[in-house]
């Protein structure tokens, strides 16, 4: 095992300086000038050469680059262009807001889909599953920024149940902290369940279908004992893939969620750079995601290993 | 904790005792619609930035809502009879919040970071200033190299702001990581895209006009969102209401609507001569232009696009400013008269027109109501919709014909006219070039007396509105709305948010 995964971690290392290229080369080639952007209504040129200068916007690219990348080795990410804060502590303020929304996202995105998932599946072909279908259907097609704003209307504004927006750090007060997070974790996660529970009640189907479970039913063990000890556990596997992969598409979902109910998180700093074309915070910010996510596949892949035996020996 | 709540409630009891009407301490919340940017006077260039030193810096001078300059840190002030030095009286209780003494070596200190700090953004509008000379403790004299008329305009913003000096001696350029100022509230803290978090600063010199314990300032970009805060209290007042959320925000009980117009204006920018793109009908005859502002209906897109609640206007600055020129009033539609323009101009079946614009709701919809306006005069437009940073880029490197874009406006109407139309204007994207323009509005930036630069201003206007290098459509109001217990706010043109005298009264 551990072979394996030093084998995955030396194609990891590549695979993240693709990307840092890919993205760096990518946002050199938009048009429109991050001085300009940030001069702003006052545009004078003798202040807009010193601090191309100063961030060196006026070297050749590959020479930006190596610049950029021999610092993020060391840890170095750079300086914002708007606030002038670094960027590694920009993102260190940011990332436990967003693996908090992640994880409460991923609680809501898991106790609902599986279920839903194995009773679907389970129940083929009856009300229960069809309630089930149409319900994650709408859970897939509800863009996310419309469900946001209507709860804020309804749950916020009139009911007053939960804050319409903003953020509390966990450490400063744990209920209010959950309290401000319940609404966009619940509108990332109800996107994510449906995908969930459709894979789940697939993967479902066909292990119900597989010889195993029939000897299973055969030796007299109760429906119970077959669905969960037996058939869902093989089902896993590539629930398991799935749930890594969803992690990627909940940052994604997290850019607009987080616009919306103002949460400042990593997905509400990129979309501000990018309009800003801040590129240090940019490149920053997807060169973590990028290690965030293979490091997720990764975990994935360890998941594997413990729930099947036949991987280990190999 | 006995002691605390005892102490507490004898607080309180002596805040009831002592005013009729309590104003209770608490925490005010403001959202913005934008984060700021770097917290540095000289660094910064955001409006909200501005909001935010409303309550962070004090400045020199500030303005009035009907922009008269009066004093803040400075108490008094004269200009020398040749016009090349102001004297200035400082207020001698002041102090910065890391407990640094305000006195005439500190302004002389901030006026030469301004202009010397690289990173400066502050350099123009300080740059008729030579030299400084202290007084005395609280008497400084600045000399200029020319009479310059709007240098109090200038310090009634952030030109004028002053910082602690020994807080910038340590953190340089890094200043606006932690800014000491010597304003009413004290920064405390900021997470970027979160929140700004400012506190009471106790030995405030106006301290008795501060009613509030803190104030944080939330940026919150989507305008539906902000009013949803608004509603259900999870914030105090917002800034920047749309105009299409004027309806619903005025039908709900507890919440107030104020308003002011702006400073600035929206128009459309043409290409006269920058670049070769510049040589084409529109950028050649100013004929062209003019019956395009014939075919314009501004009053009706004020009520299609903003529901009636901006301002039409047709100048640099709006109809109440007491800069404009009320004898070019803005006229109402002629088809008519645009189609003989195109005539005599060449085109009697028309022309078109390529439109850079924003790629945001407001502008686009603005030119679309232009569009098809202008069609009906024989005027083709295609509209080519731009993210912000691209067009101003492309605008800036003259590859354009006609762009929408605006200026949020400055106090001094120098601000409006003088970088845009004079020949060597920093920000003349057009190109436009006019001696007599050029002459009228340097003679402006001289005049000592109002009358004798309002006809400047006059003459200057009726020569750019003949030639339209910038046709003017529209004036931005601010709108604020607010939780009905905040009393005594003041709308001021400039939209920034001024906390003195403002209490909270359930």
């Amino acid at each position: 095992m551990l072979l394996f995964l030093l084998r995955r971690i030396l194609i990891a290392v590549p695979t993240i300086f693709l990307i840092s290229i890919f993205v760096f080369l990518l946002q050199k080639l938009l048009p429109g000038d991050p001085l300009l952007v940030l001069a702003g209504e006052e545009r004078d040129p003798e202040v807009l050469e010193f601090l191309r200068e100063k961030y060196r916007l006026n070297d050749p690219i590959w020479r930006q680059y190596l610049a950029w990348i021999g610092n993020a080795l060391q840890g170095d990410l750079g300086i914002s262009l708007r606030t002038n804060q670094p960027v590694t502590e920009l993102m260190a303020e940011k990332l436990p807001v967003t693996i908090q929304l992640a994880v409460m996202s991923m609680i809501f995105a898991l106790t609902i889909g599986i279920p839903a998932g194995i009773l679907s599946a389970v129940k083929k072909g009856t009300a229960t599953d069809y309630v089930a279908n149409v319900v994650a259907l709408s859970g897939l097609s509800i863009p996310n920024f419309w469900l946001g704003i209507m709860l804020i209307l309804l749950v916020s504004v009139k009911w007053q149940l939960l804050p319409a927006s903003g953020y509390v750090p966990l450490s400063e007060d744990f209920g209010q902290s959950i309290r401000t997070m319940i609404m966009p974790a619940f509108v990332l996660g109800t996107a994510l369940a449906a995908t969930l529970m459709r894979h789940t009640r697939s993967s479902m189907l066909s292990v119900l279908s597989a010889d195993y479970v029939r000897t299973a039913r055969a030796k007299g063990l109760t429906e119970r004992v077959v669905v969960l000890r037996h058939a869902f556990r093989n089902a896993l596997t590539p629930i398991v893939t799935l749930t890594a992969l969803l992690f990627g598409e909940l940052v994604a979902g997290a850019v607009l969620t987080e616009q919306i109910f103002t949460i400042p998180g990593f997905g509400k700093l990129v979309v501000d750079a990018v309009f800003n074309r801040d590129y240090a915070v940019v490149q920053g910010i997807v060169l973590v995601t990028a290690v965030g996510f293979i490091a997720m596949n990764l975990v994935a892949d360890m998941l594997y290993f413990v729930l099947n035996p036949r991987l280990r020996g190999q | 904790m006995p002691h605390l709540n005892t102490a507490l409630i004898a607080a309180l009891l002596g805040a009831t005792a002592l005013s009729a009407t309590p104003a209770i301490a608490k925490d005010l919340r403001i959202a913005l619609q934008s984060d700021a940017d770097v917290l540095d006077p000289d660094q910064s260039r955001t409006f909200v930035g501005r909001i935010v030193y409303a309550s962070l810096c004090d400045k020199l001078v500030d303005i009035t809502p009907d922009l008269e300059i009066v004093p803040q840190l400075a108490t008094s002030w004269s200009t020398s009879e040749d016009g090349l030095r102001v004297t200035m009286q400082l207020r001698e209780d002041v102090l910065f919040h890391d407990g640094t003494p305000f006195d005439a070596d500190a302004v002389a200190r901030n006026i030469e970071r301004s202009q010397t700090l690289e990173e400066s953004r502050r350099k123009s509008e300080l740059a008729s200033i030579t030299g400084t000379e202290v007084l005395g403790e609280y008497e400084i004299a600045l000399d200029l190299a020319g009479p310059d008329a709007t240098l109090m305009a200038q310090l009634a913003d952030r030109a004028g702001m002053i910082m602690s000096p020994s807080a910038f001696d340590e953190t340089g350029v890094d200043f606006g990581l932690n800014p000491i100022c010597s304003g009413p509230f004290a920064f405390e803290e900021r997470v970027a895209q979160d929140r700004i978090v400012l506190t009471k600063f106790d030995d405030y010199w106006n301290a008795d006009a501060i009613h509030f314990d803190s104030v944080t300032f939330l940026p919150i970009p989507d305008t539906t969102v902000r009013l949803a805060n608004l509603q259900s209290g999870d914030i105090d007042m917002l800034e920047r209401l749309a105009a299409t959320d004027l309806a619903q925000a005025e039908a709900d009980d507890g919440i107030v609507v104020d308003s002011a117009v702006s400073l600035g204006y929206q128009g459309i920018t043409f290409n006269l001569g920058n670049g070769e793109r510049g040589d084409n009908p529109w950028g050649n005859d100013a004929r062209l232009r003019q019956a395009l502002s014939y075919a314009i209906d501004r009053e009706a897109i004020n009520q299609v696009v903003f529901d009636g609640a901006f301002a039409p206007g047709n100048q640099s600055f709006p109809p109440t400013s007491p800069w404009y020129n009320s004898d070019l009033p803005v006229e109402g539609r002629d088809v008519e008269r645009a189609r003989e323009l195109l005539a005599e101009a060449g085109y009697p079946d028309g022309l078109e027109l390529e439109v850079q614009v924003p790629n945001t709701t407001v502008p686009l919809q603005l030119m679309q109501v232009v569009q098809a306006m202008a069609a009906e005069a024989g005027i083709d437009i295609s509209i080519v919709s731009k993210e912000f940073a691209t067009l101003l880029a492309d605008q800036s490197a003259g590859d354009y014909t006609a762009s929408q874009v605006g200026w949020s406006g400055r106090v001094d109407p120098d601000g409006n006219n003088h970088q845009f139309a004079t020949t060597d204007g920093g920000i003349n994207d057009s190109r436009f070039s006019d001696p007599r323009v050029d002459e009228l509005l340097n003679a402006a930036r001289v005049g000592t007396t109002f009358e004798a630069r309002k006809a400047a201003y006059d003459d200057a206007m009726a020569i750019m509105l003949e030639e339209l290098p910038r046709l003017f459509l529209y004036h931005q109001t601010w709108i604020w709305a607010y939780d009905d217990a905040l009393q005594g706010f003041v709308p001021y043109p400039d939209g920034m948010i001024r906390l003195e005298g403002v209490t909270w009264e359930e």
